[in-house]
């Protein structure tokens, strides 16, 4: 994949100039419903935390999120889902990226997602899914201590 | 951003000295040395200033001395200071900013009796799955003794997407109902006299849409459209601000929402065009003043957009509604309601030049804020909606939406939807604060409120206006970034202890309370897909093909839309295929990701 060949030489440019190269997180707007408050108060406190936050904006399909993902060379995924459509789109970005051979980016999520639906969703491979309530610094630290820098 | 925060920073400064500061409480560094320097030499003695001073010195000095106050200050939740004591010096508007209910400047309210002669509507929207669900739980809710329907529609139908495209996986049915043609609406609709009740709708991009459904589906009821009384809210430039369910850029939305406008104001008397809508502005992260002035700021440039077109004020403004969201801060809120209507009066009047006053009245539906909600405790959002609910009353609404307590999970379930109209009734008529015309007013305190929110809303506007207006702001994303700006201040306040909330980062508790929720499953996106089929299998092709021409061929010149939009739908065309046209002829909107 093209996508793959830019992960490459991104990661040498950055061996060479910058030594250690930041978490990569791509703070995602899936499906239709246009709530982004908190995809973008998570990207704001990502960004804070000292990673590099990738936001896609609204709307967009699982492939297109996939493809950033690659495109950007991501160690993960925040994907934010307040319609209801998490069973839908959440396994349909983890397949996607099996399908590419870049299932090593983890994917966690959040939203209005009742706490029945949170195993069949980890069952399925979401790596960690935070509901309201869960505060910035709550993901900062899961994000630190479960996605590991892939250089 | 900073500009903005240039601007009000001094002014905050200023306001803390010449009023509370003199309350000899300890004042945040920074402040503390300018407000010191400014109470030494007062420069007007409001009258009872004396009386303050001696209270001040004798009693409240040597009260704080012994206990300090719980914080270096207090302000509302929009930053307003508030003083220690409110008093008639802090009142800034005239007796005739005041005025009576029922005139100008409406300031008490928008009838001279208020709900001793009518109560404001309950109106609580509703929507999921199919149609037939939905129409079921409209007849439910009329039974329970709703005054008014109120319409939510699915994220593809908001998007302009039917149930069968690829967009709409997972979607359909899920936020609100279903519907992709008029065969839906027929079911949505089916049973309901739609000369008995008056219907609201919420949806915006492709509300040109629903709305000539509505009046096709009256039409074979042999309801005319003339007789149809209710809101669409089709306000497109909070969608950008704030809520983001659009098809097209800025300009071509707006012009669509002036050929509504224009259309209902010649065939639909009691129709109104649009719902001029604070309430997703608040949701995304606004302050209550910044709700306010976004909101007015979009009133006024559709009726810009108005006048340009050719209309006259007087024909139209009377028709023009708002919507405005309820939130925590008891106070302030009341003081947002107040404030809306004197603003917008003012403006109508001296403005634009209105001279009919139903031009100048700000008539408003109130929705409880559903980002107040917590999932955590969920029984206490009952207790939140009362508290909102009653500062829409005293604020003075003409209509009510109270959300329920499980809607931090999904859409409500029948029971819980039942506890949130019982807090309306149990409002209007136990509470008795139907009994009496705008209550709050003459309070010191409400008064000087009132009147702070609206100098700073009327400080946002002429900004807005300075930006070139608010189709130019939405553009360079200026209240969106105000906006995300609001947001992140209070998700810190939230993590930093600086602000409770009650079962989120304060009195938590250990146990879940288990709670029923409403799901919706495949089987509805199935029936809808199915369904449309059978649509399309039926309709006379050639007649949908001839009326989506007309649509496009409007779209590209100056002819009004409602009339070829109302014959497409008519002849089943779907709802995607509507939106399509304004695709292909103006491509699809997309927003950058900045935030």
């Amino acid at each position: 994949m093209g996508g793959r060949l830019v992960r490459t030489l991104r990661i040498s440019s950055w061996e060479c100039d910058v030594g250690e190269r930041k978490l990569r997180i791509l703070v995602a707007k899936p499906g239709l419903d246009g709530h982004d408050r908190g995809a973008k108060i998570i990207a704001r406190a990502l960004r804070d935390a000292g990673m590099e936050v990738i936001y896609t904006g609204l709307h967009q399909t699982p492939e297109m999120i996939v493809s950033a993902a690659i495109q950007e060379d991501v160690d993960a995924i925040g994907m934010s889902i307040m319609s209801g459509a998490h069973l839908t789109l959440f396994p349909a970005v983890i397949e996607l990226l099996r399908a590419q051979k870049a299932a090593d980016i983890k994917v966690f999520g959040g939203g209005i997602i009742p706490d029945g639906d949170i195993p069949v969703l980890k069952q399925k491979g979401v790596s960690a899914i935070f509901t309201p309530g869960a505060s910035t610094q709550d993901i900062v630290s899961w994000i630190n201590q479960n996605i590991p820098n892939r250089v | 951003m900073a500009r903005s925060r240039a601007r009000s920073k001094p002014k905050k400064v200023k306001v803390v000295s010449r009023k509370s500061a003199r309350a000899a409480k300890p004042l945040p560094k920074g402040k503390a040395a300018k407000s010191k320097r400014a109470a030494a030499k007062p420069a007007k003695a409001p009258k009872v200033d004396a009386g303050l001073r001696r209270w001040e010195s004798q009693t409240l000095g040597p009260a704080l001395a012994k206990l300090p106050t719980r914080r270096p200050a207090f302000t509302t939740d929009s930053g307003i200071p508030i003083p220690a004591l409110a008093t008639a010096a802090h009142r800034t508007s005239t007796e005739a900013d005041l005025g009576f209910p029922g005139e100008y400047p409406f300031t008490r309210g928008v009838q001279p009796t208020m709900y001793r002669s009518r109560l404001w509507t309950m109106r609580q929207f509703a929507g999921f799955g199919t149609p037939a669900d939905t129409n079921k739980r409209f007849k439910y809710l009329i039974s329970q003794g709703v005054t008014g329907l109120s319409t939510a529609f699915d994220m593809p139908a908001l998007m302009g997407y039917d149930a069968d495209h690829s967009m709409s996986r997972g979607e359909v049915g899920k936020e609100g109902v279903a519907i992709s043609t008029l065969k839906d609406f027929e079911i949505l609709f089916e049973g309901i006299a739609l000369d008995q009740v008056t219907t609201s709708m919420t949806i915006n991009a492709s509300a040109i849409v629903a709305l000539c459904m509505y009046i096709a589906v009256a039409e074979k009821q042999g309801v005319p459209m003339a007789k149809l009384g209710g809101t669409i809210q089709n306000d497109m430039l909070k969608e950008y601000i704030a809520q983001k369910e659009w098809i097209v850029p800025p300009r071509p939305a707006v012009r669509i929402v002036v050929d509504m406008i224009e259309y209902c104001t010649k065939h639909m008397p009691k129709w109104h065009p649009v719902s001029i809508s604070g309430y997703h502005i608040r949701e995304a992260g606004a302050t209550a003043v910044q709700e306010l002035a976004f909101t007015l700021a979009d009133g006024i440039g559709y009726v810009e957009e108005c006048v340009k077109r050719g209309l006259k004020v007087d024909d139209f403004a009377p028709r023009l509604s708002f919507f405005w969201d309820v939130h925590n801060d008891f106070f302030e809120e009341v003081a947002k309601f107040r404030a809306a209507r004197r603003i917008w009066a003012k403006t109508m009047k001296e403005r634009f030049g209105a001279k009919d006053p139903r031009s100048m009245t700000l008539r408003t539906h109130a929705q409880t804020a559903g980002v107040s909600l917590t999932a955590q405790q969920p029984y206490n959002n009952v207790v939140r909606t009362s508290l909102q609910a009653l500062a829409a009353v005293l604020g003075g609404t003409q209509s009510l939406h109270t959300n329920s307590l499980d809607e931090t999970y999904a859409l409500p379930t029948e029971d819980a939807v039942t506890i949130a109209l019982r807090t309306q009734q149990l409002i209007a008529h136990e509470s008795g604060v139907d009994r009496v015309v705008d209550p709050l007013a003459g309070s010191y305190f409400v008064e000087y409120l009132t009147d702070e929110t609206e100098k700073r809303a009327n400080d946002y506007i002429r900004r807005i206006d300075e930006l070139g207006g608010i189709i130019r702001a939405v553009e360079e994303q200026y209240p969106q970034k105000e906006i995300g700006e609001s947001a992140y201040r209070f998700q810190r306040e939230v993590e930093q202890g600086d602000r409770l909330i009650v079962g989120v980062n304060a009195f938590k508790a250990d146990k879940q309370t288990p709670m029923e929720l409403l799901h919706i499953d495949e089987r509805v996106q199935n029936e809808q897909i199915d369904r449309l089929k059978q649509v399309k299998a039926q309709r006379d092709q050639t007649k949908v093909d001839a009326a989506l021409a007309k649509v496009e061929a409007a779209c590209r010149g100056t002819d009004n839309l409602m009339p070829p939009v109302l014959e497409a739908v008519k002849a089943y065309a779907t709802l995607g295929e509507v939106s399509d046209v304004f695709r292909k002829v103006w491509g699809a909107y997309r927003e950058g990701g900045v935030f």
